[in-house]
């Protein structure tokens, strides 16, 4: 089903021409822009896969491709990341079934074949963090080139309807996809060289050089070659263990937005939503928005996470928020078709007897972020644990350089925050990424400085002071 | 104040005395409606402040809660469109009806003479109003449609949002 009227989004100017693709033989409409399983799901497909030990149908869980859940056999290459990958007129897509071979005649690029491209600086994500640190970066002069494995320039932001936080120069009162509006064309007013669909796979030090290997449109091998890294590859969804938690319909609530809001696809009819953090209570009035039922906010805590005003906004309008009450298992037959939650004590045990059987079809996981660290990892920057940050972490100075000379983190994947303190992190890594290149003048750190005194003011209430406990353990003296 | 509203996540009335003091009988009979912030807890925003065009809200860092100073709102209801908590309301008492002017960003969008369903703080249905004014998105500074719902004057400080009517089929 898709979603024809919206308060805030205009999908008949979004949506691009009509294409057909082919689901196990079936024709398919879709509409030229949107990814095959985004497509799948408008048409009613929740099954992508079937797991190869006990064949469990499996459907998306983050789609934005950082996870396995929704791999498939598209034109007969199996393990393509069909919530990333965009469809064509023509496209074959078939069900995988545990792990597949690729066809005996496929011969993959070899990396002699690889294209080559140089600058002063590479950035891995084009989210507000990366754009912002582009920006930032090319305004200072250096030759920047920016890639993301996603099909549009903004991460989170392009499914954020609501407006944000701050102060008015920092974007505060402007909707995030407003905002990534604005970030895209003004990277490229500024010339930075951008590379969607292009996964980074590995940052490896080549001489005096730093090369990010890449393959773009899932076939094509890059080599991008700069004096200096940022890496600004965001978080990625938690999971929690109940019984059938991957059943298709169990989505992390990011999914449910990139559905709903970036695609205009229906997520469903019913939805329970699972943490009521800022994620969960926001992505329960964009349901609402979309005319989606919000069956309920469960949250496992005593008391709510979100900001009160975005939990005040979803009270008024009815949905109710059952603090202490935690999920015990979904049912349904090979989709979700009922969601069993139940009361918990002090203990977290559930409370025999409150058990509540909820005729819901979509369960939405809003139970935290993690920070995506793997290419940081990978490059041999020191790593650690921040509870408060989301999980690991990359240990960095104020500059927002890692452990490895020349590599800059900014965003979400430096520690779980906001969109606001990821453009000011951004902003810091670009410009000490320029200073670092050479390419901008000593007067660049006074700019440094005010973006960290912003930063500073940003955390300095109640919500921040988690925030800075956390950075205490990661920050480099 | 204590904390109990952030397990039921709405406001009492007497909790929204304590986080701040509301207009008097007086002011609230004034010629122009007044600007009412449900904002208790301290979080980084300041575009209420920053876009009042007389300076009444007062807020010394970006994580204080904002403080109306009642006898300067002027009762533009710019704080209501730009509010991206969407916890900015106007109140106006006129006879023994009360305008109270609300953020709308749910369809349909009632249009001015639709009677409409309001909700209290908990989405209870508390009665009907009147749709007296509506400022469109794109007349909106913070792109946040805003109406403004006369009422029975006992509801001005009860009814925070609305339903519309569902045309029966």
């Amino acid at each position: 089903m898709r979603i024809q009227e919206h308060p805030i989004l205009d999908f008949s100017k979004k949506r691009g021409r009509k294409v057909t693709i082919y689901f196990e033989g079936e024709p398919i409409e879709a509409y030229e822009g949107e990814p095959i399983a985004e497509a799948l799901h408008a048409a009613g497909i929740r099954i992508l896969n079937y797991t190869h030990e006990k064949n469990r149908p499996r459907g998306l869980f983050c789609a934005i491709g950082k996870c396995s859940s929704c791999l498939m056999v598209v034109n007969g290459i199996p393990n393509t990341r069909t919530c990333i990958t965009l469809v064509e007129d023509g496209l074959r897509i078939e069900r995988q079934h545990g792990s597949q071979p690729l066809p005996k005649d496929y011969k993959p690029p070899s990396w002699k074949e690889a294209e080559k491209r140089e600058a002063d600086i590479i950035i891995v994500g084009g989210g507000p963090a990366g754009l912002m640190a582009g920006i930032k970066a090319a305004e200072k002069g250096a030759k920047v080139i920016l890639m993301d494995e996603n099909p549009l320039l903004g991460g989170q932001l392009v499914k954020q309807t609501h407006k944000f936080f701050g102060k008015r120069d920092q974007f505060a009162g402007v909707r995030g996809i407003k905002i990534a509006e604005i970030l895209e064309k003004e990277a490229k007013e500024k010339g930075v060289e951008i590379h969607l669909e292009t996964s980074a796979i590995g940052i490896f030090q080549v001489g005096e050089k730093r090369m990010v290997a890449a393959i773009k449109k899932n076939k094509k091998l890059m080599e991008f070659y700069g004096k200096a890294v940022i890496v600004a590859t965001g978080a990625m969804e938690k999971m929690i263990p109940f019984e059938n938690n991957d059943l298709p319909g169990v989505y992390g609530a990011g999914a449910i937005q990139t559905l709903m809001n970036t695609y205009g696809i229906e997520p469903g009819k019913r939805v329970l939503i699972v943490g009521a953090g800022n994620v969960g209570v926001i992505l329960a009035y964009q349901l609402l928005q979309a005319k989606v039922n919000v069956v309920a906010v469960v949250e496992a805590m005593p008391k709510v996470g979100a900001y009160f005003v975005h939990a005040a906004k979803i009270r008024r309008l009815g949905v109710p928020i059952l603090t202490r009450h935690t999920i015990l298992r979904a049912e349904g037959n090979g989709k979700v078709e009922h969601a069993v939650i139940a009361q918990i004590d002090e203990k977290w045990r559930p409370i025999p007897g409150t058990e509540k059987r909820l005729d819901v079809d979509v369960i939405a996981l809003a139970v935290g972020l993690r920070p995506s660290i793997e290419l940081l990892h990978q490059a041999g920057a020191q790593i650690t644990y921040a509870r408060e940050l989301g999980g690991y972490v990359v240990r960095h100075d104020e500059r927002m350089e890692t452990t490895v000379r020349g590599l800059f983190v900014a965003g979400d994947s430096s520690g779980i925050e906001e969109a606001t303190t990821a453009m000011l992190e951004g902003k810091i890594a670009g410009l000490s990424a320029a200073l670092f290149v050479g390419k901008a003048k000593p007067d660049t750190y006074e700019e440094i400085l005010q973006a960290q005194r912003d930063l500073d003011e940003f955390r300095s209430g109640p919500f921040g002071k988690h925030i800075l406990e956390g950075l205490k353990k990661v920050m480099i003296k | 104040m204590s904390e109990e509203y952030l397990q039921r996540e709405y406001l009492t009335l007497e909790e929204l005395k304590e986080v701040t003091p509301l207009p008097s009988e007086k002011r609230l009979r004034g010629k122009h409606p007044v600007a009412v912030p449900e904002c208790p807890q301290r979080i980084p925003c300041t575009p209420c402040k920053e876009i009042c065009p007389v300076d009444a809200i007062k807020m010394d860092n970006p994580n204080d809660i904002p403080v109306v100073n009642y006898e300067k709102c002027i009762g533009c209801s710019l704080c209501v469109q730009i509010c991206p908590g969407l916890a900015f309301f106007m109140i106006h008492y006129r006879d023994n009806k009360a305008r109270v002017t609300m953020p709308h960003e749910l369809l349909p969008l009632p249009k001015r003479g639709d009677e409409v369903i309001l909700l209290n703080r908990k989405g209870e249905e508390i009665g009907e109003g009147k749709v007296v004014l509506v400022i469109p998105r794109e007349k909106s500074v913070g792109d946040t449609p805003v109406i403004t719902v006369e009422m029975p004057l006992e509801l001005a400080w009860e009814a925070r949002s609305i339903k519309v009517k569902e045309a029966i089929e």
